[in-house]
């Protein structure tokens, strides 16, 4: 298939590769065009670059799974450099679960190398005829067959490209059967597990009959100014070490977070009817830590992203003797582990606390790639739908889908990734679900998106940043946990909740990866980008920066048909007191809170930026 | 006192910070596919190694040159390339049963650790201590030292 040379360099200085990869599916071509520098001065990088390049490249109207949308795998000016946490790439695409914009992140190591190949974004247009997948050596692209890929596990895929090509420094970012089969909330996963994980962009990837990239760079990344980048990264490299939140992260994984949302009464629980869960301490950080009645440990290792000197990730393994593995010999390895979000969605939300069938339901998202938050608290609405005898067991392959029953959580994580079943109608989604079976308020998130672990009635910043993340319920957009914790009204949050919304679209354009913010202000990310990157960046112009790439995605979403309408949030957290807890008798405030966050944003009282605010930030 | 590289797989986390220092140390720029010291991974990365040349006091790499383009430094005991007398004939990557000499085609010549001239810079880099600098007569010091710890635990009387 295509095959050829490709190069064509813009002038860029420091941090950027000057280079965008451009590969149509439908043609079968690979060309190489320079970065358009204005866009990268304007949108800095990754999620915010891409964005740019997807509003400007496809009609958002355009349905998610044709060839007319585009995906884009995108590196930021950090990424691939000494600069802590600098693995981050992020894939931007219009989502299939939300019909709005998706941007997923991701670390490992494939955003680097992409990055050290010579691309600051790889962009995939159209649809290929027959399954294939790109094979990237520094300028060399080739579009070939997926032959004896399609249909095989992201693990296997991974494994047999490498030794087709004999080349065991290739990193290769894939789908599985999910993305295949076109499951709406399907990752992209890279190097085993890591994954861009929400919105369904594995499902994109699936519909462009691409099934991985495969990727080796040996070009390098040169930086603005190499001796100030060096002293501005490793001062910041000691900041983070010293700092109570990095030691935190490496020591408990991110699943310290569970104990924390325990005792504040935020853990949502058996789909949102609770916000604390009794079976906490068995799967918290410390239970990954310490030996069953068997003597088996489930942590073995941490394991660090590119770059990264945190190290949150997890290696586990399943016990042998367990249920799910019992006659199962090819799950006796260790991989990829429980983090928080992981541990919530098969933990709490569908009210299950065996360790070992958590950690096996995070296999099968790891190999068959789709993302645990959309999984989980599907299946919560799907038990919750058992609960109430609007489904039985008729429906469920004649399982129990009992909350609580670990089998059932095993057994459907399987069937989803393969496709199997009533499998089948989880890989819809839990709106799409809850709608079919006539119980829409069931469903838990927003745009389309299931909620991550944080219950808005607790955590009432948080219910803004849900109602109001462009690409549906997230807990990643924006960050004002701290004010949360300290404030449980709705009160002065709607500033809090843009401002920082801005910050982490600015951090998420770097290359660089949001859990340094244990340790880092936006001066930190400001000194280390100006050090590397042409022009003069600071606080100020960062936030900017964030600012425009918010807006940008909105007026992504509001030319794909959504409104103000879509800003909110179920009945259950709007009506129903949470039952326990710190927030015990609250409600989310968010009626109160969105008025005040579009005057914040300059938006209109119909949530659509205004001409002075679309003048003020050049869009 | 001269130093070694002293490697404890079981604290690597696979950052490759160490690799990022050891090219842009030699190369000028970020780029794992220079670096001399490689980290590998096994079993879906439960096992991290750092691996790199341990300047052999019988270095064979020193010996099979047939231009003597190699030649130990005296200072830090480092073996290290001369790349104006390299000819880039990889005899002495044959040699070495490590495999830590490597040619690079970009510059026609091999290249391999030079502990960076005494500071070197993956041990500089490395965030959790699995890379170290010590003297090379103990690099089992702090390895003795713990299992010792273990010897004498009865209670005194």
């Amino acid at each position: 298939m295509a095959k050829g040379k490709t190069k064509a360099k813009s002038k860029a200085a420091g941090g950027w590769q000057g280079q965008v990869l451009v590969v149509d599916l439908t043609k079968g071509e690979a060309k190489a065009e320079p970065l358009n520098m204005e866009w990268a001065q304007q949108y800095l990088g990754e999620r915010g670059l891409a964005t740019k390049y997807l509003y400007e490249m496809m009609n958002p109207r355009a349905d998610a799974m044709s060839p007319e949308n585009v995906l884009i795998f995108a590196t930021g000016p950090l990424t691939g450099t000494m600069a802590s946490t600098s693995g981050r790439y992020a894939v931007v695409t219009k989502g299939p679960l939300t019909g709005a914009i998706a941007c997923s992140n991701s670390g490992g190591k494939f955003g680097a190398e992409l990055k050290f190949a010579g691309y600051d974004l790889l962009i995939v247009k159209g649809r290929a005829k027959k399954p294939v997948y790109l094979h990237i050596i520094d300028d060399k692209v080739e579009i070939l067959p997926a032959d004896g890929l399609w249909g095989k596990t992201v693990w296997q895929t991974e494994e047999l490209i490498k030794a087709k090509h004999q080349n065991p420094l290739l990193k290769i970012a894939s789908i599985g059967k999910a993305g295949e089969k076109g499951v709406l909330y399907a990752c992209v996963v890279n190097d085993l597990h890591r994954a861009a994980g929400r919105s369904g962009v594995g499902a994109v990837m699936g519909s462009k009959n691409l099934k991985a990239v495969a990727c080796h760079g040996s070009k390098g990344v040169t930086v603005k100014d190499p001796k100030r980048f060096m002293k501005v990264v490793g001062d910041a490299k000691q900041k983070l070490a010293e700092s109570t939140g990095r030691k935190e992260l490496t020591e408990y994984g991110t699943n310290a977070m569970i104990d924390v949302m325990q005792q504040f009464g935020g853990l949502p629980t058996r789909n949102f009817r609770e916000v604390q869960f009794e079976g906490v301490e068995h799967i918290n950080a410390q239970a990954m830590k310490t030996p069953n009645a068997h003597g088996h440990t489930n942590l073995v290792a941490n394991k660090a992203c590119f770059g990264c000197t945190i190290a949150c990730g997890r290696i586990a393994h399943i016990d042998k003797q367990h249920f799910s593995i019992v006659n199962r010999k090819e799950y006796w390895l260790a991989s990829g582990g429980l983090e928080y979000e992981t541990a919530y969605a098969f933990g709490p939300v569908v009210g299950v606390d065996d360790i070992d069938a958590l950690t096996f339901a995070g296999y099968m998202m790891n190999e068959h790639g789709m993302d645990p938050i959309s999984f989980g608290v599907t299946l919560a609405a799907a038990m919750e739908l058992y609960d109430i005898g609007a489904i039985t067991k008729k429906d469920t392959d004649g399982i129990e889908l009992k909350f609580g029953n670990a089998e059932a959580l095993t057994v459907m994580a399987e069937k989803t990734g393969k496709g199997e079943g009533f499998g089948k109608i989880l890989g819809l989604g839990s709106k799409r679900m809850c709608e079919k079976y006539g119980h829409p308020e069931l469903f838990m998130g927003v745009k389309g998106q299931e909620f991550a672990g944080y219950d808005s009635r607790a955590l009432q910043g948080m219910g803004l940043g849900y109602a109001t993340s462009n690409r549906g319920a997230c807990h990643l957009k924006h960050d004002v946990f701290a004010e949360d914790m300290e404030d449980q009204t709705g009160s002065g949050k709607a500033v809090p909740v843009k401002k920082s919304q801005d910050k982490v679209a600015a951090i998420d354009s770097t290359g660089l990866c949001l859990f340094v913010t244990a340790a880092w202000g936006v001066p930190d990310f400001a000194a280390q980008v100006d050090a590397a990157c042409e022009g003069s960046w600071d606080e100020k112009r960062l936030y900017e920066t964030g600012e425009r790439v918010w807006n940008l995605e909105r007026m992504f979403n509001l030319k794909a048909g959504l409104t103000a309408k879509d800003d909110t949030l179920p009945k259950r957290l709007l009506e129903t007191p949470a039952p326990s807890g710190t927030a015990k008798g609250k409600v989310s405030e968010l009626g109160k809170m969105l008025p005040e966050y579009y005057k914040a944003r300059g938006w209109t009282t119909d949530g659509k930026p205004t001409n002075q605010t679309i003048a003020r930030l050049g869009l | 006192m001269q130093k070694s590289l002293l490697i404890e797989p079981e604290k690597c986390t696979s950052c490759l910070q160490c690799e990022m220092a050891c090219s842009f140390e030699h190369e000028g720029s970020f780029n794992p596919a220079k670096s001399r010291i490689k980290v590998f991974e096994f079993e879906h990365g439960r096992r991290a190694i750092p691996y790199t040349c341990t300047q052999c006091a019988e270095a064979w790499c020193l010996h099979a040159c047939p231009v003597e383009a190699l030649a130990r430094n005296p200072t830090t005991g480092a073996v290290e390339v001369k790349e104006d007398v390299c000819v880039g004939c990889k005899v002495c990557t044959i040699a070495c049963p490590f495999g830590t000499i490597n040619y690079n085609r970009d510059s026609g010549k091999v290249a391999k650790c030079d502990l960076c001239g005494g500071d070197p810079q993956c041990a500089a880099a490395c965030p959790t201590g699995a890379i170290t600098f010590v003297d090379s007569d103990w690099t089992g010091y702090e390895r003795m030292k713990a299992w010792a710890a273990k010897t004498d635990n009865q209670p005194r009387a």
